[in-house]
C-alpha cells in the first residue's frame, strides 16, 4: 500500500514539476524556444487526442490530420479580414465541426474492422484534404490568411489576445492542461474501460452487453473534436492555413508520435511529440535531406522500440523502473498462491 | 411447470446450401439445466450462436422472456437478460480478475458508458462484482491477471463474468472442453449451483457430466431435434439410440 | 452529349480503370498473400514514372524503359522483402503503417538524390504517337488505346495465373483463408518473395504506362495510392476480381464527374465509397463476414 502512494506521489510531483516549468519557460527563454514550445504541445494535444482512438480503443486512424486542419480551417473562414475573431464563438464552432466530421466519418468508417478502417479513413481524410484543395471555398491549393488571431473582448475592451506571444502562450498551456485532464477523467471512466474492453477482446465486450460500434463512435468523434482544438491552436500561431495541414502525412507523422510516447498513457503522446519535433529541428538544421533520415529514424524506433521510448531505460539498465503497479501485487499474490499450492 | 425464461420456435440457419439448423424449437425454464446434445455436426453450437445473436436465423422466432429478441443484435440480448460462455475461453487476457468481472457487472449497471469519475465510484458495480467472483470461487484470486490464471480457473472467470451480468438465462458452450478430470468436478459443482433462480443452456460432449447436471434434454442430429424431455425419456428413446450407435455404443 | 463524346469519355474511364486496375491489384495481391498493409505501394507507382522517364531519356527507347523499369522494381521488391518487409510479418497494423510511412520517406529522399523534385514529360513510343481522327473537330490518341489494350492483356494474364496456376491456387487459399490454408501446408514464406515483388512491379508498370499521358511528378504517387485504396475498399480486400470491379467504378464516377460536375468531380469517389460501406461494408465482391 504505502509503495502506490509513493509512485502516485512521485507522478504527481513529475507533473507538478513540469508544469511549473512550462509556466516559467516564457520568462526564461527566448521567445523563439517559446513559439517552437507552443507548437510542440499543440502538435502533442493532437497526438494525445489521437491516442484516444489508437492506444486505448485499438483503432489505427489515418484522418486526424483531416479534424485538426478542419478546425484551423473554420477559424480562417470565420475571421474577418482586417479585424480579431470572437474567441468565444470561433473557437468552440471549430472544435464542433472538427467533432461533427469525426461523428460522420466514424459512423462510416466504424462499420469496417482493420486493415479496412485504417483505408477508409485515409481515404475519407484525403477528401477532406481535396475539398480544401480542389474547390475555391478557402483559397484552394494556396491556403488561406488569418490576418488577425482570434481575441476574447467583452464591450470592446479586449480581455484576451491571442495576437500577443506570451498570452498565446499561455492559452496553449491552459487547453493542455484540459485536453490532459478531460482524457484522463474519460481514460478512467467507466466509459474509457469499455472502450479498452472493446479493443483488448470486441466479441466478448459485445456479449457482456456494451454497445461497441456507439462506444467507438463516441470516441471517434471526442478524439476528433480534441484534434479540432490542436488545429484552432496551430491555425492561430501561424496565421495562416493550407490543404497541406489535412494531408495523410501529416496524420502518419503523428501516429508516429503516439508510438514514441507509448500507446498505454494519456500523456505519453505528447513526449513522443516533443521528442519527434525536436529532433526533426535537430535534423534540419544538419542535413539537406533531413527527411531520409527521419524516415530511417522512424523504421528503427518501430523495429526496436514497439512500446515507445520508455523500452530505452530497461534496455541500457537492465530491468524497467517501474512495474506497472497492479501487475506487480498480482505477480506478488500469484507467487504466494503457487506456494501455497506446492 | 416453471416459468419459460427462453423460447425459440422453429429456427432455421442455413450456410449457402447446407441447413445447419433446421425447425428447431425449445423451451428453457427458469430452475432448470437443459443440456443440448448430439454427433459432432449435428448443428449445436450453430443454435447457441443464434440464441446468442452472434447469427441470425434465417427463420423462426426467440423470445426471452415476452420479449422478442429475434432481431437484438448480441449486445442488446445480453443487456435484455441473456448471458453467454464460449467455448474457447473469452476473456480479457491482460485485465486482473476484478476487472474482467467489474466490466461485466458495469456492462449492466445503470450508467455503463458514464464518462466522468473513476470506475471505483460505483459501489453497486464493485459489489456486484464481488459477489460473482465468490460464487465462482475465485475470492483469493481477484488481483490476478486472467491470462495467469490456469485453464480451470479460466473457466470460472467466464461464468463469473456472465454472473456478473445478472443474467435471466445462461449459456454455456462446452463448459467442460480440454479439462482435467479434478478440475472438472468443481466446474460441474459450480454449474449445478447456476440454476437456482435462473435458466441455463449447455452444450456438452461429456455424457457423465450431461446426465449428471441435466433435467431436461434435447438431442440434435443433422441440424433438426430428434428427441427431446426427461433424461430417462431420452435415454431409452428408439431415435436417440439409433443416433449414438454408430458413434459412441450407448449413450450411457 | 452525342454519342461519339460519349463513347470517347467511355474509353477514357476504361483506359483510367485498368491503369488503376494494375496499381490497386499489387496492393490487393500483397495483403491478400502477405497480410501487410502497405503504404509505400504509391511510392513505387511513382518511382516507376521517374525510372521510365530517366530509362528513356537514357536510351531512347520507351520499350527499354518500360521493361528496365519493371524488371528494376521486381529487383527491388525482392530485396525488399528480404530485408525489409520480413519486419512487418506478424506485426501489428499500426507497426506496418508506420514502418511503410518510413519507407515513403525513404524512397521520395532516394528519389530527391536521384532524379531531383522537376518534374518531366515522357514521349510515347513514336509508332503509337498519333492520334485516330473520329470526326472532324474529334480525334483520340493512339497510346490511350494502347494502354487499354496493354492493361486489358496484363489483367488477362494475372487472371489467367489465378485461376488457372498452381500458384494461383495458392494465392486464392491465402485470401480466403490464411490459417487454413497454412494447416493444409501450403508454404507462404517462399510465395511471399515472388507475390510482393510482383506487387511492386505492378505499381511501377503502372506508373510507367501512365508517364507518357501525365506528368512525372514528386507526389504523383500519394493520390495513386489513395485510389488503390477506394478500389481495393469498393471491391473487398484480397480480390483481385474485387479489384477490378472497383477500378472500372472509380474509372467511370471519375471520368463522368468530371464532365457533369467538374466543381465537385474529386469529391465523387468518396462519396461512391461511403455508399458502398453503407451498403457491403466487406466490399462488392468481399466475403460477407468480414
Amino acid at each position: 500500500m504505502f509503495e502506490m502512494n509513493a509512485t502516485r506521489l512521485r507522478v504527481w510531483l513529475f507533473t507538478l514539476a513540469c508544469l511549473i516549468a512550462a509556466i516559467a519557460l516564457p520568462f526564461l527563454a527566448p521567445t523563439y524556444y517559446v513559439q517552437f514550445f507552443a507548437k510542440a504541445l499543440i502538435m502533442g494535444m493532437l497526438a494525445m487526442a489521437l491516442n484516444l482512438v489508437v492506444g486505448h480503443g485499438g483503432l489505427v486512424s489515418l484522418c486526424h490530420a483531416a479534424f485538426f486542419g478542419l478546425a484551423g480551417y473554420v477559424l480562417a473562414l470565420l475571421s474577418p479580414r482586417y479585424d480579431a475573431a470572437s474567441l468565444l464563438t470561433t473557437f468552440p464552432l471549430a472544435v464542433l465541426s472538427s467533432a461533427a466530421a469525426g461523428l460522420v466519418i466514424g459512423a462510416l468508417a466504424l462499420r469496417t474492422r482493420g486493415i479496412y478502417f485504417i483505408m477508409v479513413t485515409l481515404a475519407f481524410g484525403e477528401m477532406l484534404f481535396f475539398f480544401f484543395h480542389d474547390t475555391k471555398v478557402a483559397g484552394g491549393s494556396d491556403g488561406i490568411f488569418i490576418n488577425v488571431r482570434p481575441e476574447i473582448a467583452v464591450a470592446g475592451r479586449q480581455l484576451l489576445d491571442l495576437d500577443k506571444p506570451i498570452t498565446f502562450y499561455f492559452f496553449v498551456l491552459a487547453c493542455l492542461v484540459g485536453v490532459v485532464a478531460l482524457l484522463t477523467m474519460v481514460v478512467r471512466s467507466p466509459f474509457g474501460h469499455a472502450l479498452a474492453a472493446a479493443r483488448d477482446n470486441e466479441r466478448r465486450a459485445r456479449s457482456l452487453g456494451f454497445p461497441i460500434f456507439r462506444i467507438r463512435l463516441i470516441a471517434f468523434a471526442l478524439s476528433g473534436g480534441l484534434a479540432g482544438v490542436a488545429g484552432y491552436l496551430a491555425a492561430a500561431q501561424f496565421g495562416f492555413v493550407a490543404p497541406q495541414m489535412l494531408g495523410w502525412h501529416q496524420s502518419a507523422t503523428v501516429l508516429v508520435m503516439v508510438l514514441i510516447g507509448g500507446l498505454r498513457s494519456v500523456t505519453g503522446p505528447l513526449v513522443g511529440a516533443l521528442v519527434l519535433i525536436g529532433l526533426e529541428e535537430v535534423l534540419k538544421a544538419h542535413l539537406d535531406n533531413w527527411k531520409l533520415a527521419e524516415g530511417l529514424i522512424i523504421i528503427g524506433i518501430v523495429v526496436m522500440l514497439p512500446n515507445g521510448i520508455r523500452q530505452i531505460w530497461p534496455m541500457i539498465f537492465g530491468s524497467s523502473p517501474e512495474v506497472p503497479v497492479d501487475a506487480g501485487r498480482a505477480e506478488a499474490e500469484h507467487a504466494v498462491a503457487e506456494a501455497r499450492h506446492a | 411447470m416453471h416459468e419459460i425464461a427462453l423460447r425459440a420456435e422453429c429456427l432455421q440457419k442455413r450456410f449457402g446450401g447446407l441447413a445447419a439448423v433446421r425447425d428447431v424449437s425449445i423451451d428453457v425454464h427458469v430452475g432448470e439445466i437443459h443440456a443440448v446434445i448430439g454427433p459432432n455436426g449435428a448443428g449445436k453450437s450453430t443454435l447457441i450462436n443464434l440464441l446468442s445473436g452472434e447469427l441470425f436465423a434465417n427463420a423462426g422466432e426467440i423470445l426471452l422472456g415476452a420479449t422478442n429478441i429475434t432481431a437484438f443484435a448480441p449486445d442488446r440480448r445480453a443487456r435484455a437478460g441473456l448471458g453467454r460462455a464460449y467455448q474457447k475461453t473469452t476473456i480479457f487476457p491482460k485485465f486482473s480478475v476484478h476487472e474482467n468481472v467489474r466490466l461485466a457487472a458495469q456492462a449492466r449497471s445503470s450508467a455503463p458508458l458514464r464518462m466522468f469519475g473513476g470506475v471505483q465510484s460505483d459501489t453497486e458495480c464493485h459489489r456486484r462484482a464481488a459477489d460473482a467472483i465468490g460464487n465462482a470461487g475465485l475470492s483469493g484470486r481477484s488481483q490476478v491477471i486472467a491470462d495467469r490464471l490456469s485453464h480451470g480457473e479460466q473457466r470460472q472467470l467466464e461464468i463469473a463474468m456472465v454472473l456478473a451480468t445478472d443474467p435471466r438465462i445462461i449459456l454455456l458452450d462446452e463448459p467442460l472442453a480440454g479439462m482435467g478430470q479434478s478440475e472438472a468436478r468443481e466446474i460441474i459443482a459450480l454449474i449445478a449451483s447456476l440454476k437456482i433462480g435462473r435458466a441455463v443452456l449447455i452444450v456438452e460432449h461429456d455424457m457423465d457430466a450431461v446426465f449428471e447436471l441435466a433435467d431436461r434434454l434435447t438431442v440434435m442430429q443433422d441440424g433438426g431435434v430428434i428427441a427431446t424431455g426427461l433424461p430417462q425419456e431420452v435415454r431409452t428413446h428408439p431415435a436417440v439410440r439409433a443416433a449414438y450407435l454408430g458413434n459412441y455404443g450407448d449413450v450411457a | 452529349m452525342d454519342l461519339i463524346t460519349v463513347s470517347v469519355q467511355l474509353l477514357n474511364a476504361v483506359q483510367y480503370g485498368t491503369v488503376l486496375f494494375l496499381v490497386a491489384s499489387g496492393l490487393t495481391l500483397v495483403f491478400g498473400i502477405l497480410g501487410v498493409i502497405n503504404l509505400a505501394h504509391g511510392a513505387f507507382y511513382m518511382l516507376g514514372a521517374y525510372l521510365a522517364y530517366w530509362i528513356a531519356l537514357m536510351t531512347g527507347s520507351f520499350a527499354l524503359a518500360m521493361l528496365g523499369g519493371v524488371l528494376i522494381a521486381f529487383i527491388v521488391g525482392m530485396l525488399l522483402e528480404t530485408v525489409f518487409v520480413r519486419l512487418l510479418y506478424g506485426r501489428d497494423h499500426l507497426a506496418q503503417v508506420l514502418l511503410s510511412f518510413g519507407l515513403i520517406l525513404v524512397i521520395d529522399e532516394i528519389r530527391q538524390l536521384l532524379f531531383g523534385k522537376d518534374v518531366h514529360a515522357v514521349a510515347p513510343p513514336a509508332w503509337l504517337a498519333g492520334s485516330i481522327q473520329l470526326t472532324d473537330n474529334l480525334s483520340y490518341p493512339v497510346y490511350r488505346l494502347a494502354i487499354c489494350v496493354f492493361c486489358l492483356m496484363v489483367a488477362a494474364a494475372i487472371f489467367f495465373v489465378i485461376t488457372r496456376t498452381k500458384i494461383g491456387m495458392i494465392v486464392r487459399a491465402g485470401a480466403e483463408n490464411r490459417e487454413m490454408a497454412r494447416v493444409l501446408g501450403i508454404k507462404f514464406d517462399r510465395v511471399n518473395r515472388y507475390v510482393f515483388a510482383v506487387g511492386i512491379a505492378l505499381a511501377a508498370l503502372g506508373g510507367i504506362v501512365i508517364a507518357p499521358i501525365s506528368t512525372v511528378f514528386p507526389g504523383m504517387g500519394d493520390g495513386m495510392l489513395i485510389l488503390s485504396f477506394v478500389v481495393v475498399v469498393l471491391g473487398g480486400i484480397g480480390s483481385v476480381a474485387g479489384a477490378a470491379v472497383g477500378a472500372l467504378l472509380i474509372g467511370l464516377t471519375d471520368t463522368f464527374g468530371k464532365v457533369f460536375f467538374p466543381s465537385v468531380s474529386s469529391i465523387l469517389i468518396y462519396v461512391l465509397m461511403a455508399a458502398v460501406l453503407l451498403w457491403r461494408p466487406s466490399g462488392i465482391l468481399g466475403r460477407r463476414d468480414v
